[in-house]
């Protein structure tokens, strides 16, 4: 039922993802899309996929910012991971005419039943973020299914037991766990590092946390002087003997 | 986002012909004009039309329409399944009260009460489809109070100029009334448009760059590279481009033929007797209907969905100024 669960969800499961020391490798993407299109909302069809202008559909997407900080006139890299963020008060759900998307009272994932959907978009339209993308071959909305088929798997040994994403991220940024349990240890990480939500202000509730990048060790002075462009007031006195001595012959 | 062209007809011509029931069962409930059966049959003919029509091209739109029968489903929440719902109930007092009047050729007792269920329930209707775009916050451009305001009345405006068309063919009377109504309902149309489009009224929410990836205390975030080289669907669907350039330009003729020169054109029809004030409303329901399809693309097309933020926007809020 597109109605939201009455009583709140029992566990809320969700991803804890650390902008930090994303590299934006983009093998979470990568695996999602291998897991997924065997599982759950199976195939993640795509169309043209070796042609000029290859689509598909993909639970996760990778987009890489710069952020400038105008002041210290310093910038970085961050890369951020998106994929679905099985909102508390997800609007996708609610516009939903026929109850093909729903949000499940024990765990809050959110999923869409696909023999019910019928292809109207209109919950990727209610979706700030974008988590929802189209089937264009099989005419039914595919997302994120937080790994349903592989978290509750016997099949699988314990630690495969975390979605795709999660399991092959190869610097770690990827946390998997009950966000609803304040003593799981993605709820302790989250507060450790104050943890935020994206768009905040679309009133969604997103369950999914982000960390900020650390600050860079010294300060911002520190991550200046290797982070942006040298400047030319080299100090001379800092280099080595024979430097120094080149350097006092060439500068006149 | 993307102006799918069944979209455009299943939301301009459902109002058109709402607005042409709306019109008919109050003119007809109240006296207005005869209960006359030939242009009866004519004009609820047309009003059928646009409404079946206008409603299937909707369903066919959709990836699944053998599935289309459960959208009715989720009433409780979903403003689509509503919009369904009482859309297929309307039929009802429609379909009894366009029998009274063409079958019976009267509109007494009863039937008037039903006509005005029947205007009530079309208003409903075309509350509930404004509603579907009005609720989404992603969009701020639609989450906007003004919005129903500019769907309902530009159904009775819409209406009205149809009603004043058939009168006239038919040369029934009735028709200054109908004018006035249509004029009053342009100008109102415009206006409310106008406040919708204007800066200073549009409500909404805004979203920024910063605010999509949490980064917006560090400083200023630009995209600096996208997820993929292609377009994809949220790209083909929510980041369509092309209507921002010429953005003021289609707002002028969107105001102009579709409100200003009908207008006109209805006041010059006026006191004027036979045939002669077809030769004014024809023009005048041309020009409003290719204006209203302008103000429909526009409606979509400059719509602006807070994804983009994600693909090199850097902040999507509230009307702001139109370029080009």
């Amino acid at each position: 039922m597109t109605q939201l669960p009455t009583k709140p969800p029992q566990k809320k499961l969700g991803l804890v993802i650390d902008l930090d020391i994303c590299v934006g490798c983009h093998a979470c993407a990568v695996n999602c899309k291998e897991w997924n299109t065997g599982g759950h909302s199976a195939p993640l069809t795509d169309t043209d996929p070796f042609g000029p202008e290859p689509d598909g559909v993909w639970f996760n997407r990778i987009h890489t910012f710069e952020v400038q900080d105008k002041q210290e006139q310093t910038s970085q890299t961050v890369h951020v991971p998106k994929s679905c963020l099985h909102c508390e008060d997800a609007p996708c759900v609610t516009v939903c005419p026929t109850g093909a998307s729903y949000k499940r009272e024990e765990d809050g994932i959110v999923l869409v039943n696909a023999d019910t959907c019928i292809g109207c978009k209109l919950c990727s339209w209610a979706c700030p973020y974008g988590a929802r993308e189209m089937d264009e071959v099989e005419g039914v909305m595919k997302k994120c299914t937080m790994c349903i088929d592989r978290i509750y798997n016997e099949n699988l040994a314990e630690e495969e037991r975390v979605p795709a994403c999660v399991s092959t991220c190869p610097t770690g940024a990827r946390h998997f766990g009950d966000l609803g349990d304040p003593d799981s240890d993605v709820s302790k990480l989250v507060a450790a590092r104050d943890g935020f939500e994206l768009m905040p202000e679309q009133g969604t509730k997103p369950v999914n946390r982000y960390l900020a990048p650390r600050q860079k060790r010294g300060g911002v002075t520190q991550s200046a002087s290797c982070g942006s462009p040298q400047k030319d007031d080299v100090q001379p006195d800092a280099a080595g003997l024979l430097a120094r001595w080149v350097d006092r012959i060439l500068s006149d | 986002m993307h102006p799918a062209k069944s979209v455009i007809y299943f939301t301009t011509a459902t109002g058109a012909g709402y607005g042409l029931f709306i019109w008919l069962a109050l003119f007809g409930a109240s006296g207005v004009i005869p209960a006359d059966q030939i242009f009866g049959l004519v004009s609820f003919g047309i009003a059928f039309f646009l409404v079946v029509s206008g409603l299937l091209s909707s369903t066919l739109h959709l990836a699944h329409p053998e599935r289309a029968w459960r959208a009715l489903s989720q009433w409780r929440s979903s403003w689509l399944s509503r919009e369904g719902v009482i859309a297929i109930t309307t039929f009802l007092p429609l379909s009894l009260f366009a029998i009274s009047w063409v079958l019976l050729g009267e509109v007494q007792g009863l039937a008037r009460t039903i006509g005005a269920l029947g205007a009530i329930l079309c208003l409903g209707t075309v509350f509930c489809t404004a509603m579907i775009y009005a609720s989404l916050k992603a969009i701020p451009a639609w989450n906007n109070v003004w919005v129903v305001p500019c769907y309902l009345i530009f159904a009775l405006a819409s209406g009205a100029l149809l009603l004043s068309l058939l009168l006239a063919v038919f040369n029934l009377p009735g028709l200054g009334i109908s004018l006035v109504v249509a004029v009053a309902c342009l100008a109102l149309g415009m206006l409310v448009k106008l406040i919708c489009w204007s800066p200073q009224f549009a409500t909404g929410t805004s979203s920024t760059s910063g605010t999509a990836t949490g980064l917006g205390e560090l400083g200023e975030v630009r995209l600096m590279e996208a997820p993929h080289t292609e377009a994809n669907f949220l790209l083909k669907e929510m980041g369509f481009q092309i209507a921002r350039k010429h953005a003021r330009k289609l707002r002028r003729i969107a105001i102009v033929l579709g409100f200003v020169l009908p207008a006109i054109a209805l006041g010059l029809a006026l006191n004027i007797d036979g045939i002669a004030p077809l030769f004014w409303i024809i023009p005048a329901v041309l020009s409003h209907t290719i204006g209203i399809v302008t103000e429909r693309w526009l409606f979509f097309a400059e719509a602006q969905h807070v994804v983009m933020l994600y693909y090199g926007q850097t902040e999507i809020g509230p009307e702001k100024t139109a370029k080009g």
